[in-house]
């Protein structure tokens, strides 16, 4: 398949098609042949984008401009205009709506760029990352001061929890409830910790945020600290972000000289001592228990939950833990407002996500969307569609600990409950696009190896279940499995889920439940015929089996 | 008297400065155990018995520990470290085939370290920058958008 340069989408659904949807359809179809664009202009319907306001419309991708309402005659206009000359043709533009987490209605950025909402990218890659000045011009520290100088603790609680934004580091916990159980914690001293162990394979949002962006984190914990009543906090940095530490180091310096940290902040009579903790090469780091037992010094070995961080955290006093991304939220919620906030993504999972794509894809890389626009249009869209033309067969979300999912889920929603009612789990925004080629049990394999190699041992089910169950799959992957091996792995992956200490443990099976939710033919076929269907398996053990 | 391990290096040396710097607390454990590996490119067995003594905490856990994160070796390491990434997106991109070759070009398995003590060969997790996967560390350089036949040239570097 071609790379097409341009993307026409023309509404479709019962109400377009009332209006003479059709209509316009056959005549884009004909005026794209008479103006030679066919080759490089793809023509398409959709039916799910909620404007019968200015039914039927028509989306120019990648500009992501919206026409509407569109007659059969205005077809010839628009294609001479925006595809022929490449200008909008303004005078057909729909009107702007609100948000609703679909990124038709975002504005286009410079070039030919994919529309954006950057939010906690907003000045990554814009800025000095090692000035403060520039972080200043650019509304840095803002925040902070009307914090410190015109909230309460309760105050910015209660902004954040208005704003209903949503834990990003993969759980999807209410952030401001959270500070609120911390909040409300009696202790005369309290942390607050940054999550910045960013392990989960194919994330690396944070990464970007703290080397593009670092103040906006200290930033963030300064007013978390205030909100939640801590003096004292550390940034828990994967070891292997070197560059990330350096950098935090530096703006944690330059913020002490201008007043931003240390004792009596904006002569508010707050304190705030932050420290940067580097972490040391640990997966299970990442579990805010285990983060903890790192930070005093210790094995990485989470902690039996109850009791929580919140009441009994860091040298077991009350602790807020939180994902950069989530912070990263914070200070542009603390200057625009709740309502600002909830006109991005969908009325339950408002803002915006960071999605790092990868795999078999034409574009790889970093975007930051509205929550609810699907894998279809992160994938045409922002990835450029599949590469040499193939088919999507799976994408796997989240990370390791997320979700492998199929083709037919694409148009699902991304956010927090269209994909909890689907059974799937966003996770961390990692998304690992995977065509046809891939083959789902050596795909599990490689995530089962990842948890049995970062499992940190503790627990029997986790240590045990994991090395099993990747034993399993190895014998299936060389032609060696048989159909109890099916039963054992769901046995495997319940065990994991129900009896693991920790969100390592509990989420290690979810690989092997998927496949065998959506694929379990391909896993059969590996046992029965002693196929790999994708021709991936080396089924290298099948010539030697004895029946 | 203070000890030599085999580069020749003044272990007690190392340890005490290490723990200096991180003023003798228990807590900063990791900081220093990763401040003496970087400098000696392993934590020998004296080393963990002179840093239980000066934080005062057991050898056994000073080696609990030291065996536990990644970025910490108990055993001494060749002169350049590779760490590959065996992470779900670097293996989709096409990580199997250049692991083969650096298996074939090195011909010793991973945690091995190679005869001549010039290699040692790691698996690892996520380095992070999987949009140019497959990915591999040597030493502290990353390698991405490899392929196999990349793999002799990027070792030919290496002295």
């Amino acid at each position: 398949m071609k790379i097409k340069r341009s993307m026409v989408l023309v509404s479709s659904d019962p109400h377009s098609l009332d209006k003479g949807a059709e209509a316009v359809y056959q005549r884009f179809s004909e005026e794209l042949k008479a103006f030679d664009l066919s080759d490089e202009i793809s023509l398409s319907k959709i039916s799910d984008m909620e404007r019968s306001d200015v039914a039927p419309f028509v989306i120019v991708y990648p500009e992501a401009t919206v026409y509407g309402p569109v007659t059969p005659d205005d077809v010839h206009f628009l294609v001479e205009e925006h595809l022929f000359k490449g200008r909008i043709a303004t005078r057909l533009q729909a009107p702007t709506k609100e948000l609703t987490g679909k990124i038709a209605w975002l504005s286009a950025r410079s070039g030919t760029l994919p529309a954006e909402q950057r939010i906690v990218l907003e000045r990554a890659g814009v800025i000095d990352p090692d000035s403060i000045e520039d972080y200043i011009v650019h509304d840095g520290y803002q925040a902070l001061g009307k914090v410190l100088t015109g909230m309460s603790p309760t105050d910015v609680i209660e902004l954040l929890k208005q704003s209903g934004l949503k834990g990003r580091g993969g759980a999807g916990f209410p952030t401001g409830s959270k500070w609120q159980f911390v909040a409300g914690t009696k202790s005369e001293k309290k942390y607050v910790i940054c999550n910045a162990d960013e392990s989960e394979p194919g994330t690396f949002k944070d990464r970007l945020i703290l080397e593009g962006d670092p103040h906006s984190i200290i930033e963030a914990m300064t007013i978390a600290a205030y909100a939640v009543g801590a003096d004292e906090g550390y940034l828990y940095i994967r070891g292997e972000y070197a560059l990330a530490q350096a950098r935090l180091l530096k703006a944690i310096l330059q913020a002490k000289q201008m007043g931003f940290l240390g004792e009596n902040i904006f002569n508010s009579g707050f304190n705030f001592e932050l420290h940067v903790h580097g972490g040391a090469g640990a997966y299970v780091c990442g579990e805010e228990t285990a983060l903890i037992e790192s930070i005093e010094g210790k094995r990485g070995e989470p902690r039996p939950r109850p009791p929580y961080p919140t009441t009994n955290g860091l040298w077991d006093k009350p602790t807020l833990v939180n994902n950069v991304e989530t912070l990263a939220n914070v200070p542009p919620i603390i200057r625009n407002g709740a309502a600002w906030f909830k006109s991005f993504g969908t009325p339950t999972s408002p803002g915006t996500k960071v999605y790092t794509i990868m795999g078999n894809v034409n574009l790889t890389g970093l975007i930051e969307v509205p929550m609810g626009i699907t894998l279809r249009e992160v994938i045409t869209i922002y990835a450029r569609g599949m590469k040499d033309g193939k088919q999507l067969k799976l994408a796997q979300t989240g990370g390791s600990s997320g979700s492998i999912i199929p083709a037919r889920l694409q148009d699902t929603p991304m956010d927090y409950d269209s994909y909890a009612k689907a059974g799937v789990s966003m996770g961390s925004g990692a998304l690992l696009i995977c065509n046809e080629d891939t083959c789902v049990v050596d795909l599990a394999k490689v995530l089962l190896n990842f948890f049995r190699f970062e499992s940190c041992g503790k627990c029997n089910p986790c240590r045990i279940g994991n090395q099993r169950a990747f034993q399993i799959l190895t014998n299936i992957s060389e032609g060696l499995g048989s159909m109890n091996d099916i039963d054992a792995l769901q046995d495997i992956s319940k065990w994991l889920f129900e009896m693991s200490n920790c969100g390592l443990g509990q989420t290690a099976g979810s690989p092997i439940k998927d496949i065998l939710n959506h694929f379990r033919e391909e896993v059969e076929a590996h046992i029965q015929q002693k196929e790999c269907p994708a021709g991936v398996c080396a089924m290298s053990g099948k010539s030697t089996q004895t029946v | 008297m203070s000890k030599l391990n085999g580069n020749g290096r003044d272990v007690n040396k190392i340890v005490n400065a290490a723990v200096t710097e991180y003023h003798s607390k228990p807590e900063e454990l990791i900081p220093i155990l990763l401040k003496v590996n970087q400098e000696l490119g392993f934590i020998p067995a004296e080393a963990l018995e002179l840093i239980s003594e000066r934080i005062h905490i057991p050898e056994s856990r000073v080696y609990s520990v030291a065996s536990f994160y990644r970025m910490l070796s108990t055993k001494p390491t060749g002169r350049h470290v590779i760490k590959f990434c065996e992470s779900a997106p670097c293996h989709v991109a096409g990580g199997r085939e250049v692991w083969n070759a650096l298996l074939k070009e090195l011909m010793i398995q991973p945690g091995e370290t190679s005869p001549d003590g010039k290699w040692t060969l790691k698996t690892t997790s996520c380095l992070g920058v999987c949009a140019v996967g497959p990915v591999m560390m040597v030493d502290d350089d990353i390698y991405g958008n490899l392929t196999p036949g990349q793999i002799p040239d990027i070792l030919e570097k290496y002295e």
